[in-house]
């Protein structure tokens, strides 16, 4: 009894993140144009395809609509009003290592307890951190490179690695392939690329803190991550944003390839300022991310926390074109507040014998609207395809909103797809039975919460599991009273 | 029997206690007194205010609760929320036990212990430490440490629920342990080894409210007094002799004064 209005009080929470460093930003003036995207080219030193690449992307932008099918709802984004590029002002000595890089901007790292040296030494993670548009620091690169692994900014990997980004740049996520998508390729600013060659297993986690930072600008990273024969890898992403009052657009796009026996692992934990409790404010999250399974019993798994960003939109699929390729998606989505998300899979499969899993787990909170969206398609050629899918739905309250779009499509008959969904709330007799148990109403919560997403959260890596759950217990933070 | 228990100090004083939910009235005045290391049966039909009286003590707040005294070692219960009143050694074996996907029993126990250690101004158990005793006090309930490792709750048959709830009042060692109907839908088997566990968990620093519908568990468990619970009252209070009274006659002398207000108020006991 009395859930709605006790439960409601643990939902309320202050962005812990909110805070602007104080850097002066050279930034292009507003608006998008041809020559605002050879500007953007000229200032990061590209070859010739790029450009071209990029205009390409800009021209068939400018017969795309965005899209409207998505359970969200927003003011119309001013595309014309959005600054394309901004990087710290120090452009021509580009720092080499991290003692160059300015103290102020390691400062905002060490605020969102992310210091990157003692992670360096510590976690013996490889941190490639974005500040902005612009890579100020990569680690471990020498030891990586013993290896012959690529880890780099993707503007290096441009300049660097041009053959390597012109074979497999937009192979998986075509220019054409959306709204965001063309108009990422055309503008895109910054983000990570990898390449490990065959047969190597990548010694350690590769990880990426990005971070939005000057107002006013859209990021729009840009990721290609290509495991090659027998080589595995495992990725993490992580960000935070301070806090802004004005919307902020992000369209990344993250594109993987994995050739024959090769593995790539993709972890996600997002925390981007989701506006506040009014729902002023945050990040516009529309993200197209997408993995191909290129090659015989390749392995792409994607695995995500969002628990930021106004909007999310936001749907990590593969394509499982080799045989006995296998697909999987882990996701935690939790909106609070005003926060929407439209979020899910798409698993394509191709190849025989191909398998894929997917499992969902959305919590709403306060106004927030949770969707899962999810198509399984099986093509003819698909042969003995396997999918399993679990869709599970947690509420607080009775003024969010869960919502389940399941697409399947099977045109091969040996192919075998299950679907399970449930939604529930959290119960009172739950909470209750944990407070005999003597802990704290907020304990509590976070308890059951943590064990709705236990699945997800097996999949992450050791120290982004550890960050997950706390970044849950801080987003349902007085969310009960 | 209750040779040296009686003497302990008071730890619960119930006095005058009502207790209402969605307007309907179910304790109508209860009087209680129960002293450290006692043992104390409630037995009562259906309806008669019996797991209302365990909700009520745990500190549920789908009631509303007046009383002119409700106090446990010297707190005024009333205004203490549940978690205070476990962390301060009140302990409830629940009647049906709720699931908590994803949450292993371990991890459950662990955090309540660690919440009632520093409550107490004590230092979370070493993990080790912890597992080690965990461990030790499965044994008591006969289960396999397997178990430990298993959603609460979830997919439990009647008995391990049961076993559960034994299990982690002997890990968090209240003052006073609360057992709804903890017998109910157990064979014999199980329901000794329930017996075995309170009667090992009994001493000098822990009292006991067993709530029960029938007498057998009596068989196995000595109490020091018995209390009928009837139409929201404790219509009489004894010893031993009066549970084996219900077992002759039942509860028929007593529920007919409390039929007016029975009728309404599903499972309200």
């Amino acid at each position: 009894m009395a859930e709605g209005s006790n439960l409601e009080h643990l939902i309320e929470r202050e962005y812990k993140a909110g805070f602007v460093t104080d850097v002066e930003q050279e930034s292009l003036p507003p608006g998008l144009s041809e020559g605002v995207i050879r500007e953007i080219s000229r200032k990061k030193g590209e070859p010739d395809f790029m450009l071209e690449w990029r205009l390409q992307a800009y021209r068939h932008w400018l017969t795309l609509r965005e899209p409207t099918w998505a359970h969200v709802h927003y003011p119309p984004v001013d595309f014309q009003a959005i600054s394309y590029f901004s990087q710290p002002r120090k452009d021509k000595d580009r720092p080499k290592s991290l003692d160059e890089v300015d103290p102020k901007l390691l400062e905002t790292y060490e605020k969102l307890g992310i210091p990157l040296r003692e992670r360096e030494m510590l976690a013996g993670v490889a941190v490639d951190a974005v500040f902005d548009s612009v890579s100020i620091g990569t680690t471990y690169k020498a030891k990586l490179a013993e290896l012959g692994i690529i880890f780099c900014s993707f503007s290096e990997a441009v300049r660097e690695h041009p053959e390597l980004v012109r074979k497999y740049l937009g192979t998986v996520v075509p220019q054409s392939d959306n709204f965001y998508a063309a108009l990422n390729s055309a503008v895109f600013s910054d983000g990570s690329f990898v390449y490990v060659p065959k047969g190597v297993r990548c010694p350690m986690e590769l990880s990426t803190y990005f971070r939005i930072n000057a107002a006013n600008t859209g990021q729009f990273e840009r990721t290609l991550i290509i495991a090659d024969e027998g080589a595995q890898v495992s990725y993490l992403e992580g960000c935070t944003a301070p806090r802004r009052d004005e919307n902020q657009l992000h369209a990344a796009v993250v594109e993987l390839v994995a050739l024959d026996n090769a593995k790539i692992k993709y972890s996600t934990v997002q925390n981007w300022y989701p506006g506040d409790e009014e729902g002023r404010g945050g990040i516009y999250n529309f993200v197209t991310k997408r993995g191909v399974c290129r090659g015989a019993n390749s392995h792409i798994s994607w695995t995500q926390v969002e628990t930021g960003s106004a909007i999310t939109w936001k749907y990590p699929s593969v394509i499982l074109q080799g045989d006995n390729s296998v697909g999987e998606f882990y996701s935690v989505a939790l909106t609070n507040n005003y926060q929407q998300a439209d979020t899910g899979t798409k698993m394509v499969h191709i190849g025989r014998n191909t398998r894929s899993t997917i499992i969902s787990k959305g919590i709403s909170a306060g106004h927030g609207q949770n969707a899962y969206r999810g198509l399984v398609k099986v093509l003819k050629s698909a042969q003995g395809a396997r999918n399993f899918t679990q869709c599970d739905s947690l509420l607080f309250g009775n003024r969010c909103g869960a919502h389940t779009f399941p697409y399947i499509e099977v045109k091969n008959r040996s192919a075998q797809v299950e679907h399970e969904a449930t939604t529930s709330k959290i119960s009172e007799d739950q909470l209750f039975y944990c407070m005999q148990r003597g802990l704290s109403r907020e304990d509590a919560v976070s308890l059951i919460v943590n064990g709705f997403c236990k699945a997800v959260f097996k999949e992450l890596p050791m120290e982004f599991a550890v960050e997950a759950q706390k970044l849950l217990g801080v987003s349902l933070e007085g969310a009960v009273g | 029997m209750s040779d040296k228990q009686t003497s302990g100090d008071m730890l619960l004083k119930i006095r005058n206690l009502s207790a209402e939910t969605g307007g309907v009235r179910i304790l109508k005045g209860i009087n209680l007194e129960l002293r450290a290391g006692e043992v104390h049966v409630i037995m009562g039909p259906n309806g008669s205010g019996k797991s209302t009286l365990s909700q009520v003590l745990a500190g549920r707040d789908s009631y509303q609760v007046s009383a002119d005294e409700f106090s446990f070692a010297g707190h005024d219960l009333r205004g203490m929320s549940p978690e205070e009143r476990a962390r301060e050694g009140i302990f409830l074996a629940f009647q049906y036990p709720v699931e908590i996907p994803g949450v292993s029993t371990v991890n459950l126990l662990k955090e309540s212990l660690n919440a009632i250690r520093k409550h107490r101004g004590e230092q979370p158990m070493d993990a080790m430490d912890f597992l080690t005793m965990v461990k030790k006090k499965i044994k008591l309930v006969d289960m396999s440490e397997e178990f430990l490792y298993r959603s609460v709750n979830e997919a439990f048959s009647g008995g391990e629920k049961k076993r559960s709830e034994i299990l982690q009042m002997a890990v968090l060692e209240p003052c006073l342990a609360i057992l709804d109907e903890t017998d109910s839908g157990l064979d014999v088997d199980a329901l000794r080894l329930l017996a075995d566990g309170v009667n090992r968990l009994r001493g000098p620093g822990r009292s006991f409210l067993v709530i029960t519908h029938y007498q057998r568990l009596l068989e196995y468990i000595e109490p020091d007094h018995v209390h009928i619970l009837a139409g929201g009252r404790i219509a009489k209070s004894g010893g031993r002799e009066l549970a084996l009274e219900i077992e002759r006659e039942g509860f028929a002398a007593y529920e007919r004064g409390a039929d007016a207000k029975k009728a309404g108020s599903s499972r309200a006991g």
